[in-house]
């Protein structure tokens, strides 16, 4: 099976789970509201945290990818990538990449 | 027929699970719907700023009697000398820019039935949800002489951020070189756990530098180092030895203000600045609420999925006045806040929250002027057990200069998250 279908079947699964499509949708609203809460409104940081917004999605999951796995050195990042699904990972990539 | 305590609990909480579960709270009959938050804090002003972006048509008012913002975290820079009051005091001045309306003023009566709330000024203010964010209450009375003693300006908690941290500085500056600084910590669950050991890492960072023969006596009433404990011990070998002296099982009976005296359960201890933290509860407006629902009256009892209160209907409480598993933190505090705003904007519209929500916790901690650790977690909620951490999440041994640095961007950001 595909990666991408892996991600949609476990969107709908969520979707299934959940009754409705508003609380996906707001699933990943509320996650990824609470990386603003380090990086600061709408990704946009000051200091030495980097921002989030506009970040490309396929750099952003390989990233979190990375700090999962441990190939790539972080702070805390690595202890909060592990809390995480994919299709998480997937859906912030896509959030973050919209914002401006 | 009557009913004790636990029965009208159990009952009271499955009628509100029920109209939960069948979203059978109506949506504000008026043409908008009207939440009401109580407490501009970390919890309060994110909840009421995500529920006017997740909820544009929302009317959103937030109640809170200072004009300032204060931040707990990085008080205790200030008392390290680290910062200065003005670089942890903000302004609310662009919170209406969300379209919030602010309301500088104080609740002094809630009606859950007519779902209303009342200010000292004297305004009726009706909700069709009411979101909760006093933080905590400070249990004065449970150690002897505190009162006293706090309103004569001789010994206080500054376990609240703002003219107390002033005045303990004061007090640090005023103290004699070879004095001795006795502090208090309380019993869990209390606001910050890290907080009382940083404390002492701050303090010492400035004795050090400031007044090297002077002593700190940490006088703690839970078992051990309730928080980051591997960072602690390291960071008062490394760079304080022999000037603090940790005594765990020493929870303070009473405080003498003339004779600057603690007394616990072992010992009388005198020092030169006495601070002592009393064990803690919810917010005063949570009683007000009916909400203190946990068996000790003291914390509030939520779904934790959606913080709604489990015994008072349209009521949620958030940050350090709920009783569950997650550090009562104000970065965890901003995060009730996300997922709360979230659950209202759904219920309001008819919808199910998302039932499997969640979120995150990142705390630095100074060990000195140029070092900082941290601890930091994810807990997903999962059904029938709450909160769950996920692996990997934790708290460093050892601080750093890097982490230092990472701490004062967080202070920033997490301000602007709040407050711009």
């Amino acid at each position: 099976m595909h990666k991408k279908t892996i991600l949609m079947l476990g969107g709908f699964i969520g979707l299934a789970f959940s009754g409705i499509t508003g609380a996906a949708d707001m699933h990943t609203e509320v996650i990824a509201s609470t990386c603003m809460s380090c990086h600061g409104p709408g990704g946009k940081s000051q200091g030495k945290i980097p921002s989030l917004t506009g970040l490309h999605k396929d750099h952003f999951v390989k990233v979190m990818t990375e700090f999962k796995a441990g190939t790539r050195a972080s702070s805390v990042m690595k202890r909060l990538a592990n809390g995480y699904t994919e299709a998480e990972i997937e859906a912030m990539g896509d959030y973050f990449a919209s914002l401006k | 027929m009557t009913l004790n305590r636990r029965d009208f609990l159990k009952i009271s909480g499955a009628g509100a699970a029920v109209a939960l579960a069948g979203c059978a709270t109506r949506p504000s009959t008026s043409a908008r719907a009207r939440v009401v938050v109580v407490g501009a804090g970390f919890g309060g002003a994110t909840c009421a700023k995500y529920l006017r972006k997740w909820g544009p048509d929302i009317e959103v008012t937030l109640i809170e009697p200072n004009d300032k913002f204060v931040s707990c975290p990085f008080s205790n820079w200030v008392l390290g000398g680290l910062r200065s009051m003005d670089d942890i005091t903000h302004g609310y001045d662009r919170l209406p820019g969300h379209g919030i309306r602010m309301v500088r003023d104080s609740v002094v009566a809630i009606d859950p039935d007519k779902r209303m709330v009342t200010t000292r000024g004297g305004a009726s203010i009706g909700y069709d949800r009411l979101v909760l964010a006093p933080g905590i209450e400070i249990l004065t009375d449970t150690v002897k002489g505190f009162k006293e003693a706090e309103a004569a300006g001789k010994v206080v908690h500054a376990w609240k951020a703002g003219a107390q941290t002033a005045l303990l500085r004061r007090q640090l500056e005023a103290m004699p070189d070879g004095g001795t600084f006795v502090m208090s910590v309380p019993a869990a669950p209390y606001r910050c756990p890290p907080g009382p050991y940083e404390r002492a890492c701050m303090v010492a960072h400035y004795f050090k530098q400031a007044k090297p023969k002077s002593k700190i006596i940490l006088l703690d009433g839970n078992a051990d180092i309730a928080s980051k404990k591997a960072l602690f011990t390291w960071a008062w070998n490394s760079f304080y030895p022999g000037m603090i002296d940790y005594r765990p099982n020493n929870a303070p009976l009473a405080v003498d203000g003339g004779k600057m005296i603690v007394t616990t359960e072992f010992d009388d201890v005198k020092g030169d600045v006495l601070n002592v933290v009393p064990r803690q509860r919810a917010g005063e407006v949570c009683d007000l609420a009916g909400a203190r629902n946990d068996s000790n009256k003291a914390w509030c009892v939520v779904n934790l999925a959606t913080f709604e209160s489990t015994t008072v209907p349209n009521v949620h409480i958030i940050g350090d006045s709920v009783l569950s598993n997650l550090p009562k933190s104000g970065h965890m505090a901003t995060n009730h806040a996300k997922v709360c705003a979230a659950a209202i904007v759904e219920l309001l519209a008819g919808r199910q929250p998302d039932p499997l929500p969640v979120v995150t916790n990142t705390c630095y901690s100074a060990t000195s002027d140029t070092t900082a650790g941290y601890v930091a977690n994810v807990y997903r909620f999962e059904a029938g057990k709450g909160y769950v951490s996920a692996p990997e999440g934790g708290a460093t041994a050892k601080g750093d200069e890097s982490n230092f640095v990472f701490a004062e961007s967080w202070s920033k950001n997490i301000w602007a998250e709040v407050l711009s």
